[in-house]
């Protein structure tokens, strides 16, 4: 008998109520009633492609105006004017270059204070009544309510741009790492302590190594904090960089330019985030085999 | 070696409203050079608690522990844990686990690889060095934790359960090769199960608990691990009549205890 004939035979059985409210048993080699088991690969593609179709297919047949929705067509050639001719005289790789330079030194920052941060929030009652209320006090803050006081207090210049980024992803960042510091469980801790271990020791060789996923997690979202922030400090008074040439284009309503820049956008930000799940998997390819 | 418990009693404060826990009340217990005691009794009996005392994480409310006449005063390499989930830690491989006392004591590499070779041929893993942990059976996983503990070479190795997580045949297999590496280290031993014919295989010393108070009810002298090293298949110990007949009073002892769910 084939596959067919199976399927609707069960299916039959079943009726479309029982489909509906109740799994199918499944196939040897898949595990049955697994949440949102399945393959999902070519139903990704074909969404990304039916959307990049209907885009197309709108534009072209006039359905949106241009500059509401210019078509895939026009924000590749937006592309390729700029790449040649840059945008408001600075070639476009300097626009990426700049944005990119001050996500990575901002990040740069946040890691290098924001994670001993962390971890001494999550080891020692001391410092979390010190800091915790700071961080829990600021963070909720959207990072354009402060930008006003950034600037007053530190111009216009890069330092308050940088300090913006800076501030969107030191707070998850310090927050993820003191969670961390509990991963590891109270059985390695007390059989490291029995094999005659210091409490440095501990923090050295258990707690910090048990916590790198969730630092790297805390990583992870805290830059994706970072570029959520990017293009409103360069709202200000830039000259150079992404945020500038996208703002700069919507106001001349080169709704092209601004989709392009998006894009860019995304594409880094999605670069960053693979790196840092490349590194993941390189640094800690146990992560929840525990 | 001479681990002594006198007279010692832990009490764990009680949460709002609720009276405090006698976890162990008078314990009075001696480890000998070379000895085998297991420690039986119902769930919540204070064994895990007995033994966080002996290993240095808990003080006790009153009393001493002692250590060759020493007051123990925290955790030390000379008396390594071996958990029931193993507490492996799994950024390290299978010879590094095994390694990572020696490494916490400062040994050099080289030495620390070459000791941690013999814990690890002893515990047979010697097909096993550079694997990852997380992709080791459960049978597989205790006998690096146990490797890892011996490696240490301490006086006194506590177990917790040890074989609890194991299926019943690995189980058996599992207790022989601990009487076997016992043997063969002649290190003294405190081992904590829920199986009564466990305790009974593996101990030269068997104290069975009581809960609420937690105390040592009753205390037997146990033949039957050197009735096996002496050459007598494991089943037939445990099919002797003295075998049977110890183990029925045992579980009469503890389902005395238990309370009816
Ligand atoms: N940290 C603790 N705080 C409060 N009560 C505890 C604590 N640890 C154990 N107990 C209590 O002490 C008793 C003995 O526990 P335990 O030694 O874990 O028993 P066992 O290992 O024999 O099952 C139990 O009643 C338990 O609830
Ligand atoms: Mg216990």
């Amino acid at each position: 008998m084939n596959d067919t004939a199976k399927t609707s035979n069960a299916s039959r059985r079943l009726g479309l109520l029982g489909r509906l409210s109740r799994s199918r048993p499944t196939q040897p080699g898949e595990t049955y009633g697994v949440p949102g088991s399945g393959e999902t690969r070519y139903l990704s593609a074909a969404t990304v492609i039916g959307m990049l179709f209907a885009w197309w297919l709108i534009t072209t047949l006039g359905w949106v105006a241009p500059l509401f929705l210019p078509s895939p067509q026009a924000v590749i050639h937006a592309f390729i004017t700029i790449s040649e001719n840059g945008f408001t005289n600075t070639p476009l790789w300097q626009h990426v270059l700049v944005s990119s330079a001050r996500m990575l030194v901002a990040f740069f920052f946040a890691c290098l204070f924001g994670i001993p941060l962390g971890l001494a929030i999550g080891m020692s009652s001391v410092a979390r009544g010190m800091f915790h209320p700071l961080i829990e006090l600021y963070r909720p803050i959207p990072p354009l309510a402060y930008l006003p006081l950034m600037i007053i207090w530190f111009g216009i210049g890069e330092t308050s741009k940088v300090l913006l980024i800076y501030l969107s992803c030191f707070a998850p960042i310090v927050l993820g790492c003191s969670a961390g510091v509990r991963s590891a469980s109270i059985e390695q801790i007390h059989a490291a302590y029995s094999f005659g271990a210091t409490r440095w020791q501990v923090l050295r060789h258990v707690i910090l190594q048990a916590a790198l996923p969730e630092i790297l997690t805390a990583m992870r979202i805290g830059i994706g904090f970072g570029w959520t922030t990017l293009v409103a400090a360069e709202l200000v008074a830039s000259r150079e960089g992404i945020g500038y040439m996208v703002l700069t284009a919507s106001k001349f309503l080169q709704t092209g330019v601004v989709i392009m820049g998006i894009i860019i956008i995304a594409a880094i930000a999605y670069l960053f985030d693979w790196a840092i799940r490349y590194l993941e998997h390189r640094l800690v390819p146990w992560k929840g085999k525990v | 070696m001479r681990l002594q418990i006198e007279d010692a009693s832990v009490v764990f404060p009680a949460p709002k409203g609720a009276a405090p826990t006698e976890a162990l009340q008078n314990i009075q217990l001696t480890i000998n050079d070379g000895e085998f005691v297991v420690a039986i009794g119902a769930s919540g009996c204070g064994k895990s608690t007995l033994l966080n005392l002996i290993a240095g994480f808990l003080a006790p409310t009153s009393g001493d522990i002692l250590l060759d006449s020493d007051l123990v005063q925290g955790p030390g390499a000379e008396r390594s844990v071996v958990f029931q989930n193993h507490a492996l830690l799994p950024w390290l491989n299978v010879q590094e686990n095994v390694a990572f006392g020696l490494m916490l004591q400062g040994v050099s590499k080289a030495k620390r690889y070459e000791i941690s070779d013999r814990f690890i041929d002893l515990l047979g893993l010697q097909n096993f060095k550079k694997a990852s942990t997380y992709n080791l059976s459960g049978g597989m996983q205790q006998r690096v934790g146990i490797a890892r503990a011996l490696a240490c070479d301490p006086k006194l190795l506590l177990m917790d359960e040890p074989l609890g997580a194991l299926d019943a045949l690995t189980r058996e297999r599992a207790q022989e090769l601990i009487l076997r590496v016992w043997e063969d280290t002649g290190k003294s031993v405190f081992f904590i199960t829920h199986s009564v014919e466990e305790a009974l295989f593996m101990g030269t010393q068997l104290i069975v608990m009581s809960p609420r108070p937690g105390r040592i009810a009753h205390r037997f002298d146990l033949p039957f691990s050197r009735q096996f090293l002496q050459g007598t298949p494991a089943r037939s110990v445990k099919a002797s009549q003295e075998f049977i007949a110890l183990r029925e009073k045992v579980l009469d002892i503890i389902f005395s205890d238990q309370e009816m769910l």
